[in-house]
């Protein structure tokens, strides 16, 4: 049986030593896209257009605009007086956000009177406006006297104290969602296509013919996919390491026991649309479809489980890389151990073995 | 099982898809040692026939042993036991001669020394021993198929099915394929393979016709020739062999005409038709015309046989 089962594995490799390019796709891909959707897929807001119109010209105005600049948030793209000179600029787009100083603003300051600043907004991208009016309510909310005393007269300052992941990179809780992402897509797509090619040339039929069982013929073709899809996945982890400064603050030997569980589950998943095409473009497509859509937007990857509707959230449990996810983030970004995340890992077990299970039965049948 | 006992036997063995009959209540026994041929036109029924036998399609009706071994039920242990060459290509083409070997010996559960033994001797007898390391889609077409024929054989078994294995080969290959099927014959590998070619089928020891579904007949190529008794089947020449060939396709008794070259062949449904014959060629075909007894081939006993069945039928 092991023997059997090794003979395939051993083939397998061979083939993919001899094809570049999916020896490419496997290995290079992941690191690749780490590397393109890491800088382009973030929710950080910087280099924001700023526009500021002072009508007061105190010293108290140009601290505003200080204020500002110093956050690192804001690039100043316009200085003037007259609050007219903006329409142009929001509608050319030169500027995102505008602060208008009123007159006398100084000297209400000053003299402790009431007073306000004035902060205009590009709302036609909202998710940017949001986190551009939360930096201008802090920056805004430093300059009043009763923030800057301390808290004097009674006035409570919130002091926001923010855990695992401090500044809210977006890397850091994009990179783990973008791995399971890339994990699952090059897993099932590999799996799939490497027992759709046997049935396309035909080696299908005189393999059919051997004593190969259906188990050892889909652990065969696995378990170097298995190997291959777990180095390019440890890779990539690395690399997330070294470039978006993602830590990996849990044991290593869970972080592998969770993935090694997720690429099973992605692997079946392989083989189950293996039963399902005949040839390898409906298999690739097939793949394609199942594993990256709902991964992408049904895992918590980008859009928090927790925000979608309550029907859309029962159809999450069906997305095998939202398991995986949560166990991901618990064990890289909080360090936190099987006592927090076992749930997660059950239900990769449970969804594996159903998987698994399912595909073994169709190829068995088709066998 | 003793040595002579049949290595195949099929009863009344059969294989319907829906209300298609693919295979119509088949029997036959096939001794150790014999190739045993298959002959019969695309959809006669041999490819099924031959997967119900390797335990790759379980029958419908009817049964069959292979080994001792019953084909619906005894599957797994029959492709232990036998060697099977599929009509499309069962090679790696991106693995080498050395790779595919150890590839298929693995399957069979062969290893260690035993494999490398194997190795060697499946090289040497299929005559590759420069291409060992060459990648399979490099090989011309005959190596390939003498390769995948000791492929089947890396676990000895006793008896290998070969489906079609000479499709697209050039006659110099097909030969040498052919020559290296004698010889394992002579060595007690019995042979079963199916094919659409009459001088593949000249080259088994018995040969079964096969036509929508059933055997029509089944006999040495000799034996099958003497359904037309001496005399039957005639070869003209002469001038205007066109013309003759329109006026003998008229004449009673003549059950088949055909023209190959400047050559008309005749098949006479009884000998003593010859005379009329003779007279009619003269007649039309021109002076000088030549009538020659000759063999009657393979392809005439089957045209004869089919016709003979679907008379019968209708």
């Amino acid at each position: 049986m092991l023997r059997r089962t090794l003979a395939i594995a051993l083939k397998e490799l061979l083939q993919l030593r001899r094809d570049p390019r999916t020896a490419f796709t496997l290995l290079a891909m992941p690191v690749l896209l780490l590397f393109i959707y890491g800088y382009a897929l973030s929710f950080d807001v910087q280099h924001i257009r700023l526009a500021v119109v002072d009508e007061d010209g105190s010293r108290a105005a140009r601290d505003v605009t200080d204020a500002f600049l110093r956050s690192g948030y804001f690039d100043l793209v316009g200085y003037g007086h007259d609050a007219r000179a903006l329409d142009p600029m929001f509608a050319s787009g030169a500027a995102q956000a505008a602060v208008v100083v009123p007159p006398r603003y100084g000297d209400d300051l000053a003299a402790r009177r009431h007073t306000q600043l004035q902060f205009v907004l590009d709302g036609s991208d909202s998710q940017t406006a949001t986190t551009i009016l939360a930096y201008a309510r802090q920056i805004v909310a430093s300059l009043s006297p009763v923030a800057r005393t301390g808290g004097g007269e009674g006035a409570v300052v919130g002091l926001p104290l923010v855990w695992y992941n401090p500044d809210l990179a977006s890397a850091r809780f994009l990179v783990p969602g973008l791995l399971a992402f890339i994990m699952m897509v090059t897993a099932v797509i590999a799996t799939a296509l490497a027992i759709v090619r046997e049935k396309e040339r035909g080696t299908m039929e005189s393999l059919r013919a051997t004593p190969l069982v259906a188990i050892e013929l889909l652990a065969g073709k696995t378990l170097p996919y298995l190997l291959v899809s777990f180095v390019a996945a440890s890779t990539s982890l690395a690399l997330a390491n070294l470039l978006f400064q993602v830590p990996v603050r849990g044991s290593l030997l869970w972080l592998a026991l969770v993935m090694l569980l997720f690429l099973a589950v992605s692997l079946g998943w392989g083989i189950f649309i293996s039963t399902l095409a005949e040839t390898q473009q409906v298999a690739f497509q097939l793949g394609l479809l199942s594993s990256m859509l709902p991964t992408l937007l049904l895992s918590g990857f980008i859009f928090p489980i927790s925000s979608m509707p309550p029907a859309l959230q029962v159809i999450t449990h069906i997305v095998p890389a939202r398991y995986f996810l949560v166990a991901l983030r618990e064990i890289v970004l909080k360090g936190a151990g099987p006592e927090v995340w076992w749930n997660q890992a059950l239900g990769l077990v449970a969804y594996g073995t159903v998987v698994l299970g399912l595909a073994t039965v169709r190829t068995v049948r088709s066998l | 099982m003793s040595a002579s006992a049949p290595v195949v036997v099929a009863s009344e063995l059969s294989r319907a898809f829906g209300a298609f009959v693919a295979v119509d209540r088949v029997s036959f026994a096939v001794p150790p040692g014999e190739i045993f041929g298959f002959l019969g036109s695309n959809g006669a029924g041999k490819t099924t026939t031959i997967r119900m036998l390797c335990g790759l399609l379980a029958p419908t009706g009817g049964s069959a042993t292979v080994l001792g071994l019953d084909v619906g039920r005894q599957a797994a242990e029959i492709k232990r036991r036998i060697g099977y060459m599929s009509q499309r290509f069962s090679l790696y083409s991106d693995l080498t001669v050395e790779e595919n070997l150890r590839f298929w010996g693995g399957a069979y559960g062969l290893f260690g020394g035993e494999i490398a033994a194997r190795i060697e001797w499946a090289i040497a007898t299929a005559g590759i021993e420069a291409q060992r390391r060459t990648l399979v889609r490099e090989l011309p077409g005959g190596f390939r198929q003498r390769l995948a024929l000791v492929a089947a054989l890396l676990h000895r078994p006793p008896i290998v099915f070969l489906d079609e294995p000479t499709g697209g080969v050039d006659p110099e290959a097909r030969r040498r394929f052919w020559d290296l099927i004698d010889e394992l014959a002579a060595g007690g590998t019995t042979a079963f393979v199916t094919t659409h070619y009459m001088d593949e089928a000249e080259r088994c020891h018995r040969v079964a016709l096969m036509h929508a579904g059933r055997l029509l007949a089944l006999d040495s190529v000799p034996a099958l020739k003497r359904i037309f008794p001496a005399g039957s089947v005639v070869e003209v020449a002469c001038r205007r062999p066109a013309a003759a060939m329109a006026a003998i396709e008229r004449m009673a008794g003549v059950e088949e005409v055909a023209l190959f070259g400047e050559r008309l062949r005749v098949v006479l449904a009884r000998p003593s038709a010859a005379g009329g014959l003779g007279e009619l060629v003269r007649e039309v075909g021109g002076e000088g015309a030549e009538l020659t007894a000759v063999d009657p081939s393979l392809e005439d006993v089957f045209i004869h046989v089919i016709a003979r069945a679907e008379g019968r039928a209708a």
